[in-house]
C-alpha cells in the first residue's frame, strides 16, 4: 500500500480540472475545445490513478484500505474519513471508468456552454467517487446530496424539451428521500456517539429504533436505485438527459442506492433488515415483472432502456436482501454489469439519435444494412443484458438467482422469469431497430459508427465481455468484504445478538 | 466624591464609542451638506470596524454585567454583536452606489443605520426589560425611518409607514407583556425573574405566562416570524433595495439574539410553557416560507418568505433549547447572513437601462448573459435550500441535529420536508437563469465594493465545508457562554 492520499487524489483530482477549466480564457471556439480536452485529460488521468486501487488492493483483507483520517469538524467528532473495501472498489472504478467515456460521448454533440458542461461532469465525478470512498456519515452525505446540484443543471441545461419537469421531478424526489435520511444519520450519530462508519458497523442498535432509521434510509435508497413504486422520476429524467447524463445517472447514480443499502441498512441496521427483507422482496420481484412489461410497451429507446435499469435494479435489490455471500456478490456484480451495460446502450441510443434526432423505435429499421459495426456492438449490449452466459449480465443475474433460489424459492423463481421478460424486450428491440426494410428515406444514407464512437464504445465491449468470460478478477477482490458482512448479517440473523458474538465475527482491524 | 462610585464602564465601551461616533459623524453630515454623504458612510464603515474589534477585545471570557445588571456581556452577545456588525457594514457599503444612481444619497442614511446597530447591540446584550425595550425601540425607530427612505415613493412610504404601524403595534405589545411580568414577579431584571420563576418547583404566576406570551409575540412580530410575519413581504418590496438588504439580516440577527436570550434567560425556567409556543411558531414560519414564496414573481417579495421560513428553522434550534439549540441558532445565523448578503449583492445588479427590475423572470437567461453573477446567485440559492457542501446546508444540519436531540423529531421531520418545498422555488431562480431563453442584459456592472462582498460572500458560502471548525467552535464557545456561571 502507498502512503499517498490516492483516495483523495482520485476524489478531487477531477475537482482540480474544473476549477482548471474555469480559467481558460479565449473565445467561446477556443474556451470549448479546451474544455473538452481539459475534461478528457483529467478524466482519464484520475482513471489511471484509480486503476492503481485496484492493482495495490489487498484481495484477502476484508478491511477498508487505503484509509485516510483527519479533523473536520472536531466539535462533533466528525473526521474527513476516506477508504474503500471490496464493496466500494470497484464502484469508484465504475465512475471513472464512465466519466471520460461520457466526456468523449459529449465531444460533438454538446453545442451550447461547452465550459459549463464539462465542469459539471468533473464536479459530478469528484463528488460520486467520494461518496463511495466516504467512510464518516456526513462525509457520505454531503457527496451523497451534493450529487442533485450537478445532475439537476445537466438534465435541465443540456436536456430534451421536456427537460425542466425532468430536472425538478429529479431534484425534489430525490431531495425528499435524502432529507429524511438526513435525519436518520443525525439520529445514529445520538445514538451511537459517533459518525465513524467502520466503528458503527459495530454498533448495535436498539432493534426499536432501527425500524425507524431503516424506514428513512429506505425514503433515500429506495428513490436513488430507483425500487418500484417509486421509480417514476426515472424514465423522464433518462429521456430527457442528454446522452452522458443518462450513461452516469444509470451507470453510477442508480448504484448509489443500492450501495446505501449494503453499507447502511444491511451494515448497521440487520434486525431491522431481515424484518423488512419480504417488504423489499415483494417491491423487488414486482420491480422485475412489471417495469418488464411495461418496457415491452415502450415506443422510445430510452424509456425502454429506463425501464430495464428498474427491472435490472430490482435483481440488486432481490441479491443484497437474500444475504447470502453468492447473492451479495451477484448483486454487486450486477451493479458493475448493469452500469457498463445500460451506460453502453445509452450510448448506442444516442448514436441513432444523433443522426435522426429521434428515439421513436418505430422511426427505425433495418440499420443493420447502413450500420453493421453499429449492429454488432448494439447486440453485444443487448445480449448482455438479456443476460446470455459470456457476458456480464449472465454472471450476476445467476449469482443472485443461486444465491436466492437457497433462502427463498418463489422469490427466485419470480425474479428469474424477469430474465425471460428482459430477453423478450430487449431483443423485440433490436429486432425492430435493427433488422427488416430500410423503408425510410433519411435512413439510407445514414452513416456506421465513426472513430470516436468506435472508441467510446469498444472499451465498454471489452468490459461486458472481460466481466462475463473472466468474473474472478472482480469476483475475487470483493470476496472478503462480502463475507465479512454478510457472516456478520448472519450472524444476527441467527440471534447472537451479544456484541461479543459480533466483534468475535469481526477479524481484528476493521478500520 | 469618590471616583470609584463611578461605575466602570468598560463592558460598554463600544457602545459609548458608536454613540457618540455616529453623533459626530451627524454633525458631519448636518455641516458639510449632502455632499459629504460618501465620507460619511465610508466613516460610518470605519466606525463599525473599530466597534467591532472593540467588542472582540472588551468582550470577556465569562460574563460581565454594567449598569447594576441591567447590561450583559458574555460571549454570546460578542458573537452576535460581531455579526450584527458585519451585516450593518456590508449593508452600508452596498448601499452607497445604489443611492447615488437612484438620487437619495443623504448622509443621514449611514448615520440612521449607525445608530438601528447601536440599538442592537443594546438588544443582544439587554438583561432587563427596561433595557431590551430601549435598544428595541432605538432600532425600530431608525428602520421606520429607512424604510421610507425613497420619500416621493409611494410604495417605500407605504412600507414604512406599514411598519411603524405594525411595529408600534408590537412594540405596545412588549410593553404589556414586562408590566404583567412586572406585575407578577416584582422585577424586571433577567436573573432576577430566572431566580423567581426557577426557585421552588411551583407553577409560575399565570401572569408571569400570559405577559411571557406577550413578549414572545411582539419579539416574534421582530424576527417575522409567523403568524406574525404579514409586514414582511409588503416592507421587503416597498423599503430600497439595499434597505432590504439590511433588514433581512442584522436587525434578524439582533432580534433572534434577543429572543435567545429572553427565553434561555429570565424564562429558562419555563421551557415547558414555551417550548410548544415556539414549536408552533417554528413550523408554521416553515411552512409560510415554503409554500407562500412558491407562488412570488418578485425577487424581494420572495426573499421576504425566504426569510419568514429561515427564521423558522433557526427557531427550531431555539425550540431545542439548550446549549446544542443555542449553537445551532448561531451558526444559522451567521450562514444566513452571508447567504442574504450575497442574494441581495446580485438583487442590487439588477438594472435595466437605469431602472431597477424585481422580476425573477428578469433574471432569465442570466446564466448566458453574466456566467459569474448567475454562478454565485446559483451557489446562494442551493445554499439556501439546504444542498451540500454549500454552506447552507450545515445550518441546517446543526438545528436539526439539536431538535434530534432534544427529542422533537416531528419538528425536525416537518422542517426537513418544508425544506424540500423551499427548494422547490430556489432551483426555480436556477431554471429561470440558466434553462431559460436570455433576456436583455442587466446595465453595467456592479460597482467594485459590492463585487468585492458579492465574490466574499460567495467563496465563503462554497467554500464554508473545507474549514468549517472555526466558526462552530465559535458559536459553541458562544453557546456555552450563555449558560455558564
Amino acid at each position: 500500500m502507498t502512503n499517498w492520499p490516492i483516495l483523495s487524489l482520485v476524489t478531487f483530482l477531477p475537482l482540480l480540472g474544473a476549477v482548471l477549466i474555469l480559467f481558460i480564457r479565449g473565445d467561446a471556439v477556443i474556451v470549448a475545445r479546451n474544455a473538452k480536452s481539459m475534461a478528457l485529460w483529467t478524466s482519464t488521468i484520475t482513471l489511471v490513478v484509480s486503476v492503481f486501487l485496484w492493482l495495490d488492493f489487498e484481495t484477502a483483507s476484508s478491511s477498508f484500505q487505503f484509509v485516510e483520517k483527519s479533523e473536520w469538524i472536531p466539535a462533533f467528532g466528525i473526521s474527513y474519513h476516506m477508504g474503500v473495501d471490496g464493496i466500494s472498489l470497484f464502484l469508484v472504478l465504475l465512475s471513472t471508468f464512465l466519466t471520460p467515456i461520457c466526456v468523449l460521448a459529449s465531444w460533438d454533440t454538446i453545442k451550447t456552454r461547452v465550459r459549463e458542461y464539462m465542469i459539471a461532469f468533473l464536479v459530478l465525478e469528484t463528488l460520486m467517487v467520494g461518496m463511495f470512498c466516504a467512510l464518516d456519515l456526513f462525509v457520505f452525505y454531503v457527496f451523497f446530496e451534493g450529487v442533485l446540484i450537478p445532475m439537476f443543471l445537466i438534465i435541465g441545461v443540456w436536456g430534451g424539451p421536456r427537460r425542466v419537469y425532468a430536472a425538478f421531478k429529479f431534484f425534489l424526489y430525490t431531495l425528499i428521500g435524502s432529507v429524511l435520511m438526513l435525519l436518520a444519520l443525525v439520529t445514529i450519530y445520538f445514538e451511537a456517539g459517533t459518525t465513524d462508519i467502520p466503528v458503527l458497523l459495530r454498533h448495535a442498535f436498539d432493534p426499536e429504533i432501527q425500524t425507524w432509521l431503516w424506514l428513512a434510509f429506505f425514503a433515500s435508497f429506495a428513490v436513488k436505485v430507483p425500487m418500484w413504486p417509486f421509480h417514476t422520476w426515472l424514465p423522464d429524467a433518462h429521456v430527457e438527459a442528454p446522452t452522458a447524463g443518462s450513461v452516469i445517472l444509470a451507470g453510477v447514480l442508480l448504484k448509489m442506492g443500492a450501495y446505501g443499502f449494503i453499507r447502511f441498512s444491511m451494515g448497521m441496521l440487520p434486525e431491522a433488515s431481515v424484518y423488512f427483507t419480504p417488504f423489499i422482496y415483494t417491491l423487488s420481484v414486482i420491480a422485475v415483472i412489471y417495469t418488464s412489461l411495461v418496457a415491452l410497451a415502450q415506443e422510445d429507446m430510452k424509456k425502454l432502456i429506463a425501464y430495464s435499469s428498474v427491472a435490472h435494479m430490482g435483481f440488486v435489490t432481490i441479491g443484497i436482501f437474500a444475504a447470502t455471500t453468492q447473492s451479495m456478490e451477484g448483486a454487486i456484480f450486477q451493479m458493475l454489469s448493469h452500469g457498463v451495460v445500460s451506460g453502453a446502450l445509452f450510448l448506442c441510443v444516442g448514436v441513432v439519435y444523433d443522426r435522426i434526432h429521434s428515439r421513436e423505435i418505430t422511426r427505425y429499421g433495418g440499420l443493420v444494412h447502413r450500420m453493421p459495426l453499429y449492429a454488432v456492438a448494439f447486440m453485444v449490449f443487448t445480449l448482455a443484458s438479456v443476460g446470455l452466459p459470456g457476458t456480464s449480465g449472465f454472471v450476476g443475474e445467476f449469482l443472485v438467482l443461486l444465491g436466492t433460489f437457497q433462502v427463498n424459492t418463489v422469490v427466485a423463481t419470480l425474479a428469474a422469469t424477469g430474465v425471460v421478460l428482459g430477453a423478450a424486450y430487449m431483443l423485440w428491440l433490436y429486432r425492430r431497430v435493427m433488422f427488416g426494410q430500410l423503408v425510410r428515406e433519411d435512413l439510407r444514407t445514414i452513416a456506421d459508427l465513426e472513430l470516436r464512437e468506435v472508441a467510446i464504445l469498444a472499451p465498454l465491449i471489452v468490459m461486458v465481455l472481460w466481466l462475463g468470460i473472466y468474473p474472478s478478477a472482480f469476483l475475487a477482490p470483493m470476496h472478503a468484504s462480502v463475507a465479512t458482512n454478510i457472516n456478520r448479517y448472519q450472524a444476527v440473523v441467527a440471534g447472537q445478538t451479544a456484541p461479543a458474538a459480533k466483534l468475535a465475527a469481526l477479524p481484528a482491524g476493521t478500520r | 466624591m469618590n471616583i470609584a462610585e463611578i461605575p466602570s464602564l468598560t463592558a460598554v465601551i463600544p457602545e459609548i464609542v458608536l454613540a457618540l461616533g455616529s453623533m459626530g459623524l451627524l454633525m458631519l453630515g448636518v455641516f458639510g451638506g449632502d455632499r459629504s454623504t460618501g465620507t460619511v458612510s465610508w466613516l460610518a464603515v470605519a466606525l463599525l470596524a473599530v466597534v467591532s474589534w472593540l467588542v472582540s477585545s472588551v468582550t470577556p471570557m465569562e460574563r460581565l454585567d454594567a449598569f447594576s445588571g441591567m447590561f450583559r456581556i458574555d460571549g454570546f452577545a460578542g458573537f452576535m454583536k460581531q455579526l450584527a456588525l458585519l451585516g450593518s457594514a456590508l449593508a452600508v457599503i452596498m448601499s452607497m452606489s445604489f443611492n447615488d444612481r437612484e438620487g437619495i444619497a443623504r448622509f443621514e442614511y449611514p448615520v440612521l443605520f449607525l445608530f438601528a446597530t447601536l440599538g442592537m447591540m443594546m438588544m443582544v446584550s439587554a438583561n432587563d426589560l427596561i433595557a431590551l425595550y430601549v435598544g428595541l425601540e432605538l432600532q425600530s425607530l431608525s428602520l421606520y425611518v429607512v424604510a421610507a427612505f425613497r420619500r416621493d415613493s409611494i410604495k417605500s412610504t407605504e412600507a414604512g409607514l406599514k411598519y411603524f404601524v405594525l411595529g408600534a403595534l408590537s412594540s405596545g405589545l412588549l410593553l404589556y407583556g414586562a408590566s404583567l411580568i412586572y406585575g407578577f414577579s416584582g422585577s424586571t431584571g433577567f436573573d432576577d425573574l430566572a431566580g423567581a420563576l426557577g426557585g421552588d418547583g411551583k407553577a409560575p404566576p399565570i401572569g408571569v405566562v400570559v405577559g411571557m406570551v406577550f413578549v414572545m409575540a411582539a419579539l416574534a412580530f421582530k424576527v417575522s416570524a409567523a403568524p406574525f410575519h404579514m409586514w414582511t413581504p409588503d416592507v421587503y418590496e416597498g423599503a430600497p433595495t439595499p434597505v432590504t438588504a439590511f433588514f433581512a439580516v442584522a436587525p434578524k440577527i439582533a432580534a433572534v439574539a434577543l429572543l435567545v436570550r429572553v427565553m434561555t434567560g429570565p424564562f429558562g425556567p419555563l421551557l415547558g410553557e414555551w417550548q410548544q409556543v415556539v414549536v408552533v411558531i417554528s413550523i408554521a414560519s416553515m411552512l409560510i416560507g415554503a409554500f407562500a414564496a412558491i407562488w412570488q414573481t418578485n425577487i424581494k417579495r420572495l426573499m421576504a418568505y425566504s426569510s419568514i421560513g429561515h427564521i423558522g428553522y433557526a427557531l427550531v434550534g431555539l425550540a431545542a433549547g439548550g446549549e446544542v439549540g443555542v449553537r445551532g441558532v448561531l451558526v444559522y445565523m451567521a450562514i444566513y447572513l452571508f447567504m442574504n448578503v450575497g442574494t441581495f449583492a446580485v438583487i442590487l445588479s439588477m438594472r435595466r437601462r437605469g431602472q431597477m427590475v424585481e422580476g425573477i423572470s428578469d433574471l432569465a437567461g442570466l446564466g448566458q448573459t453574466d456566467p459569474r453573477l448567475a454562478a454565485a446567485l446559483a451557489i446562494f440559492m442551493f445554499s439556501m435550500a439546504g444542498i451540500p457542501p454549500l454552506a447552507g446546508f450545515f445550518g441546517k444540519l446543526y438545528v436539526f441535529m439539536a431538535a434530534i436531540d432534544a427529542g422533537l423529531v416531528a419538528l425536525a421531520v416537518i422542517g426537513v420536508l418544508s425544506s424540500v418545498v423551499s427548494a422547490f422555488y430556489y432551483i426555480r431562480i436556477v431554471k429561470v437563469m440558466y434553462f431559460d431563453d436570455p433576456g436583455p442584459v442587466f446595465d453595467r456592472p456592479l460597482d467594485p465594493a459590492t463585487s468585492i462582498i458579492l465574490i466574499g460572500t460567495g467563496l465563503f458560502v462554497l467554500l464554508f465545508f473545507v474549514v468549517p471548525a472555526p466558526l462552530i467552535a465559535g458559536a459553541d464557545a458562544a453557546a456555552k457562554s450563555l449558560f455558564g456561571g
